[in-house]
């Protein structure tokens, strides 16, 4: 059995339908990624799995259990942390404090996590003393991600971790994602933009568009369909096939 | 010699407005708005511990009454979150401000109806007592009020600077969003802050009970406390604290040496003029938020 499944799941914003009908499985170990273009739905998906929104139909199951529309501290004590778009730290705690706060929901042992997340960012723990606000975007990504594993997740959501970073620290960071997942045996639920980079780190994938899930499969059968390179890779095309692309439809559709 | 009486004075009568300013700030931290009904907890705060201590209702000792109306405050504080102010979670600011006006129509009615309309003296050790330092006189009560005061703020900024639960209550008043992330149960936090806002309106009450009467229309100097909190920039408890003072200490001067009403103006005519030089408050932090 999956380690978590969505089986249906419907989202809204008020009126507007988000997901409409999302089922996807992620399996213990695996590095599991969501694509999509802007408004595709993912971070509405990331969180409804981690109860910051409710589902309004279907099955969210982690672990055996059924989490769908539970309290996002009950979804965290289970082993499912969200590190999510835009960061999302504590501009005005300093940046162990923020670290500190990621394990909330649990008592004893911060001190070796805290250990652990300096091991893997040792810039972090240069700053430590330093308020969150005033580290730059790659650190700032770096705190949200430790601050998730501060609560020993067994599932890691991963929103967008290289928005707004340099080619360089997206790859940085993509690295220490793949390290954490083979080092320290945490499963990652990760949502790119960048397919390219995406597709290299994980296992398999899922592509989300308007709030369906229209194609899934293993990363390497992903990496070479001709609509993902078409429309997520941005394959370089000679004219003619560049001409003819915006004829093409996508043979999902 | 008189000049230090009205400062001693005006320092204790501002450490209850600063009280009371610390209640604002607590609650607009958690709940992103104004209490106005912060000055009718302190009242509410201050008849509960009359009816522990007065000989003619339980006549319990001073100090059990204290904690014990304290541990009352905190119930009904913690209570009026889970089941009202929560039921408005969302809304705009000011459905709070409305929200907590009318919640203070009902804490002095509720109040008038059990303890009457009438001035009454909660019976303390303090009342009448006085200290003489080199020719000053100091009443106790004073000294007492700026010992609890300082007590009280030092045991507040401990637990917001080093309990678990005070970091995750800080935490949610910067990220609310992040807090819920982390797993911080944000509204039983925000529960919390109202009760712990309600036990310190009533050490406020009690000490302004020690000084005088009490009747159930006491809870408007929360008017001045709240002068005190936008002085102090809404968002800081030390900065409460000492908007509080400020006014405590400008007021009786204000009265004794200008003319006219000037004195009762004092503290809205600061707050005025903090607000239109200073807009984030007199003890803002001066800092820019990295984006
Ligand atoms: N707060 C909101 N209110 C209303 N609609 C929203 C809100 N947030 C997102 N949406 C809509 O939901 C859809 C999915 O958004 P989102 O999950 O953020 O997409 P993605 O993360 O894939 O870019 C979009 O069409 C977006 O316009
Ligand atoms: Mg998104």
């Amino acid at each position: 059995m999956s380690m978590l499944y969505l089986r249906n799941i419907e989202t809204y914003y008020g009126a507007i339908m988000a997901l409409r009908g999302v089922s996807l499985d992620v399996d213990e170990g695996e590095i599991v990624t969501i694509l999509g273009a802007n408004g595709a739905g993912k971070t509405t998906l990331m969180k409804t799995v981690a109860g910051l929104m409710q589902p309004e139909k279907g099955e969210i199951n982690f672990l055996g259990d059924q989490i769908g529309g539970a309290e996002p501290d009950v979804v965290v004590r289970k082993g499912l942390s969200l590190v999510p778009e835009g960061r999302e730290i504590f501009p005005n705690l300093t940046v162990e404090e923020n670290l500190r706060i990621g394990a909330f929901t649990r008592k004893g042992g911060v001190r070796d996590d805290l250990d652990l997340v300096y091991s893997y960012f040792p810039v972090l723990r240069e700053r430590r003393r330093q308020e969150a606000g005033f580290l730059s975007g790659g650190q700032q990504q770096m705190l949200a991600i430790g601050r998730g594993l501060m609560a020993r997740p067994k599932l890691m959501l991963l929103d967008e971790p290289s928005l707004g970073l340099s080619p360089l620290l997206t790859e940085e960071i993509f690295d220490i994602i793949s390290r954490l997942n083979a080092e320290q045996g945490v499963t990652m639920l990760l949502v790119e933009q960048n397919a390219h980079i995406a597709l290299l780190t994980a296992h398999k994938g899922y592509v989300l568009e308007m709030g369906r899930v229209v194609m899934a499969g293993s990363a390497e059968m992903l990496r070479n369909s001709e609509d993902i390179q078409d429309f997520y890779l941005g394959r370089s095309e000679n004219t003619q096939r560049g001409q003819q692309r915006w004829k093409r439809r996508k043979t999902w559709r | 010699m008189e000049v230090l009486q009205l400062l001693v004075g005006g320092i204790a009568s501002g450490c209850i407005y600063g009280l009371v300013a610390l209640g604002f700030v607590l609650i607009y931290k958690a709940s992103e708005g104004v209490n106005f009904a912060q000055g009718d907890m302190m009242m509410l705060g201050a008849f509960i511990a009359l009816g522990f201590a007065n000989t003619d209702q339980m006549g319990l000792p001073f100090g059990l009454a204290v904690l014990l109306a304290m541990a009352t405050m905190f119930v009904i504080g913690y209570g009026i979150e889970r089941t009202v102010v929560r039921q408005i979670f969302g809304q705009p600011q000011f459905a709070l401000v409305i929200l907590t006006i009318a919640l203070g129509f009902v804490l002095r009615f509720v109040a008038g109806s059990i303890w009457g309309y009438t001035p009454l003296v909660l019976e303390t050790p303090l009342a009448g007592r006085n200290l003489q330092f080199a020719g000053i006189v100091v009443s106790l009560s004073d000294i007492v009020t700026i010992i609890a005061t300082l007590a009280l703020t030092l045991l507040l900024w401990l637990f917001f600077a080093f309990s678990r639960l005070g970091l995750a209550a800080k935490a949610s008043s910067q990220n609310q969003m992040a807090a819920y992330i982390v797993g911080i149960p944000v509204k039983r936090v925000h529960s919390l802050i109202w009760g712990l806002s309600g036990a310190v309106a009533t050490v406020a009450g009690v000490l302004y009970a020690s000084k005088g009467t009490i009747d159930p229309n006491i809870g408007l100097l929360g008017i001045k406390a709240f002068a005190a909190a936008v002085i102090g920039g809404m968002g800081s408890l030390p900065g409460a604290l000492m908007g509080g003072i400020l006014i405590g200490v400008v007021e009786p001067f204000a009265s004794r040496y200008l003319p006219g009403e000037i004195g009762l103006m004092s503290p809205y005519i600061i707050m005025l003029f903090v607000l239109t030089t200073r807009p984030g408050g007199l003890f803002s932090q001066v800092r820019m938020k990295k984006v």
